[in-house]
């Protein structure tokens, strides 16, 4: 019953929107408050109680019939399991930090007051070098400056890190949508579709990926854009995603295919195409709900994969150009200051590390979680 | 057995002409006009006809296409500017370094070659080396940091090893010198000193994938039944770890390590643009930055050719160690 207490304790301030909600109940608390703000205290109890979920759902994900102790769905199981994998919880609270931070990259502009284009370089020596230890870290500029340039390296790696988890995430899902898509048809119906499938997952595994992402971005900005011309951002974007989606479907297609291959001569599907289910039925209906698990590890496997190959193309002089903010990029440029400006490299550097490596933590952990039999 | 070999033998050419359409259209085709950049210097319009002209860019597609083809096989004759017949191998003139692409793929092949054998050397011993200890060790603190060292180097770049690695090792205590290139006959002890850091970032970050792959084999192999049966008819510990149990939790990892080795013959781009040696992957990076077609067509055929080569040798080693592979599908 704290909740309702906590509710009479804040009578008179309720115009003024708190600004450290410490948790989910918290939050809960504002909002019945805000909704009944009119109305006496007892109606405000008696709300609470309503919303008061019941002392099990709080391990659980919100669902309409969330009473009972017996019956979780694996979803549920998952999720328990994930909460109580340490690792899991570490890694995912840093994903969601990392995520946040990328999602309030103007915010955090703005609060820092510096911008990722500015060049403070008369904060430079006479030799273009960030002042004092560490690439220049102060109480204004937090991870220093570039020399050359003399751009901010925190709000440049804020927006670099936008960019990279952007990038990845629109990868992944595509990659992981045409891979499940060609996976699953190439499996249950087989034949001919299989041979041709399987094919071209030979082929896209086959091709030198960086080699030749490296010669087809140039080819195709000059396909539309002249070689004087500027390339836009949102091009430049378009098209690392393109390339990314054209090579990565191919793993998910192989996977995808060999689960379906083993479920289709189950029961259940037999079923269905007695009762004379459509393809599309059996295929989303009955096999894709099977498929969860493993399209789930090998999409949050995927995301820092593509993380690591934006930057690795980035720093090839490929991916993001300039003035964009790109953390590969930020390593290229830092190599050719490694003997007159050593911080500058550890800075992009560690980012990276610690968002793959979060990633990659998550996604074995997810991995465990969703099936308990493959131990590490 | 000699089925099994023919149908993956056409499968690997099948694949190796499709890779070549591919690129051919996307380099030959694909752009507005594929003589941009290739001459980046005083270059006129007149010039650039000339370009045009040898290159054949006004033949039809086809035609085009069919004689670079003629050119890998037998040879073919080329414009007097672009050094007259070019012999078997040709992969055609490129005109930013004035030379036959064949001349500098034999040039540099030898440096990638020299960056990735003796890297994937060190990474298989290393990496199954720890991945076994650790199997075995299942557990103990020797386990642990072999975990932990496999999970943090699976997560790290080799731009940054290598530029932290450049950083420590070669400017600040001067123990390894620049890393550069000098052919083994002329100087085995040189060639080994200038690319022992691209070796040790390789290395590093290849043992950290295998380490984890090979203690997870080990580990599913040591649960099997036959290891049982070997222990309990008093076969000793070694014998049963090293013979019986090495060997089939070895299979697998022979498939991963030829697809990657294929892969990094194929050009380590990214080590050599960090450690600055002039080997594949770099002169096609200098290539795509130059505009230079020629030379990016035949990196990335180079390439392919070895990833599709890879896979081919894999393939028939599997067949010839598992007889389920051959018989089955």
């Amino acid at each position: 019953m704290s909740r309702v207490g906590k509710q009479r304790s804040v009578p008179e301030t309720t115009s003024e929107p708190r600004t450290e909600p410490p948790a989910s109940e918290a939050i809960n608390a504002d909002m019945c408050f805000a909704v009944n703000e009119a109305a006496p205290t007892i109606d405000a109890a008696t709300d609470a109680a309503h919303t008061e979920p019941g002392p099990t759902a709080d391990d659980s994900p919100p669902s309409p019939s969330a009473t009972g102790v017996a019956g979780r769905s694996p979803a549920q199981l998952t999720w328990v399991r994930l909460r109580r994998d340490r690792t899991a919880v570490v890694s995912g609270i840093v994903l969601a930090g990392l995520l946040v931070i990328a999602l309030a990259a103007p915010l955090i502009e703005w609060a820092y007051g510096v911008g990722p284009q500015e060049q403070f370089q008369h904060s430079l020596d006479r030799f273009g070098m960030p002042p004092g230890y560490g690439g220049g870290v102060s109480g204004e500029h937090w991870f220093g400056l570039e020399p050359g340039l003399g751009r901010d390296i925190f709000i440049r790696m804020i927006y670099g890190m936008r960019t990279s988890l952007l990038i990845a995430f629109a990868a992944a899902t595509i990659t992981s949508a045409i891979g499940v898509a060609t996976g699953v048809l190439a499996g249950y119906v087989g034949g001919w579709v299989d041979v041709l499938i399987g094919w071209l997952i030979d082929l896209a595994l086959a091709l030198p990926f960086l080699i030749f992402a490296l010669a087809v971005v140039p080819t195709v900005a000059l396909r539309f854009y002249g070689p004087r011309e500027a390339v836009p951002s949102g091009f430049q974007v378009a098209v690392l995603i393109a390339i990314f989606a054209v090579f990565g479907w191919a793993g998910t297609a192989r996977l995808v295919r060999g689960q379906v291959v083993s479920l289709r001569e189950r029961e259940f599907v037999d079923a269905a195409r007695a009762s004379g289910a459509g393809l599309g039925h059996i295929l989303f209906r009955e096999l894709l709900p099977n498929l969860w698990a493993p399209i789930l590890v090998s999409f949050s496997l995927a995301v820092p994969a593509y993380i690591t190959a934006e930057a690795a193309l980035s720093f090839l002089g490929i991916g993001i150009l300039e003035p964009i903010p790109d953390l590969g990029r930020m390593i290229e440029r830092s190599l050719g200051y490694l003997q007159t400006d050593p911080a500058y490299v550890f800075f992009p550097g560690i980012t990276i590390f610690v968002v793959v490596f979060a990633f990659n933590l998550f996604g074995d952990a997810l991995r465990d979680a969703l099936d308990p039999r493959s131990s590490r | 057995m000699g089925w099994f070999l023919v149908k993956r033998s056409l499968s690997a050419v099948l694949t190796l002409f499709a890779v070549s359409v591919l690129t051919f259209l996307m380099f030959f085709v694909l752009p507005r006009d594929p003589v941009t950049g290739m001459c980046p210097k005083n270059c006129n319009t007149e010039r650039l006809e000339r370009v045009r002209q040898e290159l054949g860019l006004s033949d039809p597609k086809i035609e085009q296409y069919l004689g670079y083809v003629k050119g890998i096989f037998v040879g073919r004759d080329l414009g007097s500017a672009q050094g007259g017949h070019c012999d078997a191998p040709c992969l055609g003139y490129s005109y930013v370094n004035n030379e036959p692409v064949t001349d500098t793929i034999a040039r540099v092949l030898p440096v990638t070659l020299s960056i990735v054998i003796p890297a994937a050397i060190l990474w298989l011993a290393l990496g199954v080396g720890l991945g076994m200890v650790s199997a075995l060790r299942r557990g103990t603190w020797l386990d642990r940091l072999a975990i932990g060292f496999s999970l943090t180097g699976a997560s790290l770049q080799l731009y940054f090893v290598g530029g932290v690695l450049l950083l420590v090792f070669t400017y600040q205590w001067g123990i390894a010198p620049v890393p550069h290139y000098t052919p083994f006959l002329d100087n085995p002890i040189e060639w080994a000193g200038g690319l022992v850091l691209p070796w040790i970032a390789l290395a590093f970050l290849f043992s950290a994938i295998y380490a984890r792959l090979s203690r997870a084999q080990m580990l599913e192999t040591l649960s099997e039944d036959f290891i049982r049966t070997a222990r309990a008819k008093g076969m000793p510990r070694s014998q049963v770890y090293g013979r019986h149990a090495l060997r089939a939790a070895i299979t697998p990892l022979v498939t991963i390590a030829g697809l990657d080795i294929g892969a990094a013959l194929g050009g380590t781009v990214i080590t050599e643009t960090t450690f600055g040696l002039q080997g594949l992957g770099r002169t096609a990076v200098d290539a795509v930055r130059s505009g230079d077609l020629p030379t990016i067509m035949a990196t990335v055929l180079v390439a392919a050719f070895f990833i599709v080569t890879a896979n081919l040798a894999v393939d028939m080693l599997y067949a010839a160690i598992d007889p389920r592979v051959r018989l089955g599908s």
